[in-house]
């Protein structure tokens, strides 16, 4: 600690502060008038743990930030009309072709507005950024746990914003009016007539009578620019002030518990590392928006209802209803003059509200299961929780399956299949591919738990190879690190669910709850925690060290001489080589 | 007198020589050669049916040779045991046909499958012609479109204009559900594909037009005018020569590989820089001390 500055004379004057500097002046002022210090008191000393994994919700909330710089850009020159106007800007392939006020004004972004065709791309890429980075965001905490008590709320507001951010991309994607766009809202509008019964009536209102007719177009617009981004601004406010509510979750560690947070605090470290993040985010987008192209919509032309580009696909965030729907064999159902289209409304209505409602309620089911109702702020490793882990894996193979079928003509062309039987093997692989995935997770997790028990209890590998007086090999183990053993055994002990009678706890008493739906629970939970590997216990660990010694003091005798082995290949003097370890 | 018998002497003594026979051979073929091309222009013109029965005999002799094996010895194709066809009949598909699938090295086949691909060509110009106008002789059929029908020699810059916009609306309503917004190529049934026209000839995109090869449907004079056709391949050939006004194409395949190149890329690049930035940490000493 630095002591130069306390006092060290007692003085017969009063000491008087000196004068304030203009910044200062300038603070107490602010502060005299809006109570900041109070806030900035406490938040500025907000701690934030280092590591990379919690940086990946930032990406999202920058490529947001770039979201509505560009598109505050594009709005001052973006018509959003479908009044049929001819083109005469400066792209000579379609000049004279009638079209929308809309395509044309993305025309003129495009050719005729400086650095207009630079922020469209950096919007359209930081749009996809924005989506890929909540998912992945999403992914870490369902991963390590984070979505556990309390935080079950921030997971659902996470999972409302990535629905909206969906449906945000694709109005987005809709609006500039050319081929693609007009293609994906005719799609949609066949979606919207697959509800059965009301499907028409729901069209009808949206486009405001027959499809394409002149109103979607300035709807959207009013969605995109208004509705969504407002519901999103407001969505991210509630997602970060609960952040700042329950703290920072933490991997575990020496010194770290479920009641402090051990980091850098918010001023001067983190708002350096997260603000330069943001130009870091910014720099890929430009980078990304000036270098590759993306939706060269002068190329698609205006959009017509008679016209339609081979590589019709949505954007990737909407590539796994896509796929699913493009996968769907062809079912329909005749009945009372009412045609029910299965093939449309299972895949883009059924499946993804389905999947939707199961993202929403993992925490919750979760929690039901295993019945943990604690408080939990340390995180797990995604070993520590196998059929968790191996659930979102499966989860994950599913919409990657899905996201494949989604491309399977570029997928035919490019490895010169054919299509018709990369379909075939998509409809069994979805279902099949998860289960599989599922297996081997879970089986690699619990695998990776024994390693870790390994480790603690018997040393890490050193790599050296000892040869004892009789002749045997032994490979060298060294006991781990104090701070890396504490960080592997800080873990909660799994439930004992094994040999457990449905209906009572693990000591046998009979505990409450009897019903079917207990017996569902109890068999579920059984599976959930069955094969996992519980960390050593203190017994286990003593003994773990006392056979190490046990083993030090056989090799005593060698330590002396005893190296890493290199140095004993007959090539080099050994005389003043000591152990390497 | 005495020189003229000196060298006659001397070349008289070489008559016999090994070379001599060679000599006067090549002396022979560069005499007849060098007036053929004198006087060709016209003694072609003149026997122009002479020369092009020549040509579908030399063809016939060809097409015995490379495709008779699947199409027949008289083109009138061969069908299999149950009723496929090995190779279709010939008759009346025309010159243009046999230019488009023997020039683009379609044809000859190396072997059958969903869909014939493109190689380097087997025969070179000449064969093309004399093959084609052996099967043309077969019965009437589409001829090799000159340059005049597909090239905008002699249009102002303003027809040039409305040409390539025509032909870009024409593009995007009849050929883009296959071959893609701009001609990269698409997918279609059972292992076929619509073919990339990024490097296609216009005389081959013109005979495609004309003749219809595999999956493709044949657009006839009735359908796309030949001024339609025209412009189509303007239109083409003015993608090509455009610059890429947002940058690299990325294959010009659409949302799919803009959707690989956010997640590899972008994605990719943010979090290399995230683990950048977190391995980074404070120090409150210049020197870098050992957590």
């Amino acid at each position: 600690m630095d002591t130069s500055k306390v006092a060290d004379s007692n003085r017969t004057t009063a000491a008087t502060a000196s004068k304030p500097n203009r910044v200062g002046a300038v603070a107490t002022w602010a502060d005299e008038r809006l109570g900041l210090a109070t806030l900035a008191k406490k938040n500025l000393r907000k701690v934030f743990p280092d590591h990379w994994s919690f940086m990946l919700g930032e990406i999202a909330l920058w490529s947001f930030v770039v979201l509505l710089l560009t598109g505050v850009f594009l709005t001052l020159w973006f018509t959003p009309s479908m009044g049929e106007v001819q083109y005469n800007g400066s792209y000579e392939q379609l000049r004279g072709i009638h079209m929308s006020e809309a395509f044309a004004s993305s025309l003129r972004i495009s050719f005729d507005v400086r650095g207009g065709l630079l922020m469209r791309q950096m919007h359209h890429w930081a749009a996809m950024l924005f989506i890929a980075a909540m998912m992945i965001h999403l992914l870490r905490v369902f991963f390590t746990g984070a979505h556990r008590k309390p935080r079950e709320l921030n997971w659902v507001i996470g999972c409302l914003l990535l629905l909206l951010g969906t449906l945000e991309g694709f109005t987005g994607y809709s609006l500039p009016d050319d081929l693609l766009s007009g293609t994906g809202i005719r799609a949609a509008d066949g979606f919207i007539k697959a509800t059965p019964v009301v499907g028409t009536y729901m069209s009808f209102l949206l486009f405001g009578g027959e499809f394409p007719g002149e109103s979607i177009i300035p709807r959207l617009y009013v969605v995109h620019v208004l509705l969504i981004p407002g519901l999103l601004l407001a969505l991210i406010a509630a997602h970060m002030l609960l952040l700042v509510y329950h703290k920072h979750t933490q991997w575990p560690g020496p010194g770290r518990t479920e009641k402090n947070v051990v980091g850098f605090p918010m001023l001067p470290v983190y708002a350096a590392k997260a603000g330069g993040f943001f130009f870091i985010v910014f720099g890929v987008t430009a980078l990304l928006g000036g270098l590759l192209s993306i939706n060269p919509v002068w190329k698609y032309g205006p959009y017509d209802p008679s016209k339609v580009t081979a590589g019709s696909q949505p954007d990737w965030y909407m590539g796994w209803p896509d796929g699913a729907l493009r996968i769907m064999p062809g079912i329909e159902t005749h009945i009372w003059g009412i045609t029910i289209s299965w093939n449309v409304m299972l895949p883009i209505l059924v499946l993804p509200m389905l999947m939707f409602t199961i993202l929403l309620l993992l925490p919750f089911l979760e929690s039901w299961i295993t019945g943990d109702k604690r408080e939990h702020h340390l995180l797990q490793r995604p070993r520590n929780a196998p059929t968790r882990t191996a659930l979102m894996v499966a989860l994950m193979t599913m919409y990657g399956l899905f996201w494949a079928a989604g491309g399977n003509d570029i997928i035919a062309i490019k490895l010169h299949a054919s299509i018709n039987q990369i379909t075939y093997f998509l409809r069994g692989a979805v279902f099949i591919g998860p289960v599989i995935a599922f297996i081997i997770t879970r089986r690699w997790c619990i695998s990776l738990q024994r390693k870790d028990n390994e480790t603690v209890l018997h040393g890490y590998e050193t790599g050296i190879i000892m040869r004892s007086p009789e002749g045997g090999y032994s490979e060298r183990h060294l006991p781990l690190p104090e701070s890396r053993a504490y960080a592997l055994t800080a873990r909660d002990r799994d439930p004992v669910v094994n040999g457990v009678e449905a209906g009572s706890d693990a000591n046998g008493v009979p505990a409450p709850g009897q019903g079917r739906l207990a017996a569902l629970r109890h068999r579920i939970r059984t599976m959930w925690y069955s094969d996992n590997v519980q960390k050593p216990t203190r017994d286990e660990l003593d003994h773990g060290h006392h056979h190490a010694e046990h083993e030090h003091e056989l090799q005593e005798s060698m330590e002396g001489h005893a190296a890493d082995g290199h140095q004993f290949d007959g090539h080099h003097l050994v005389d003043d080589e000591s152990l390497r370890h | 007198m005495r020189l003229l018998n000196r060298s006659a002497g001397r070349l008289s003594r070489h008559r016999r020589g090994p070379l001599a026979g060679l000599l006067v051979i090549v002396a022979g073929l560069l005499l007849s050669g060098g007036l053929f091309t004198a006087v060709v222009n016209t003694t072609a013109q003149a026997d122009e049916t002479a020369s092009s029965d020549e040509l579908v005999a030399q063809g016939r002799d060809l097409f015995l040779v490379s495709c008779a094996f699947c199409h027949g010895q008289n083109g009138e194709g061969v069908s299999t045991q149950n009723g496929n066809q090995l190779g279709p009949s010939l008759v009346g598909v025309g010159e243009a046909a046999v230019d488009f699938q023997v020039g683009t090295g379609r044809m000859p086949m190396a072997q059958p499958g969903a869909q014939v691909p493109t190689k380097p060509e087997t025969f070179d110009d000449e064969e093309i012609a004399a093959l084609a106008a052996y099967v043309g002789s077969l019965g009437p059929g589409p001829a090799i479109p000159d340059e005049s029908d597909y090239s905008l020699e002699g249009l102002s810059d303003e027809e040039r204009e409305a040409a390539i916009s025509r032909g870009g609306q024409i593009f995007l309503t009849n050929c883009t559900a296959c071959h893609n917004f701009e001609g990269s190529g698409g997918a279609m049934p059972r292992g076929g594909y619509a073919p990339s026209l990024h490097e296609t000839s216009a005389k081959h995109i013109y005979e495609a037009l004309l003749t219809g090869p595999q999956n493709m449907p044949n657009f006839g004079n009735g359908n796309l005018s030949p001024d339609e056709k025209r412009d189509v391949i303007a239109y083409l050939y003015s993608l090509r020569e455009m610059p890429d006004y947002g940058g690299f194409g990325l294959g010009g395949l659409g949302p799919v590989p803009e959707g690989m190149a956010a997640w590899l890329g972008g994605i990719g690049l943010c979090v290399g820089f995230a683990v950048w930035i977190a391995a980074h940490t404070t120090r409150s000493n210049k020197k870098k001390v050992d957590a």
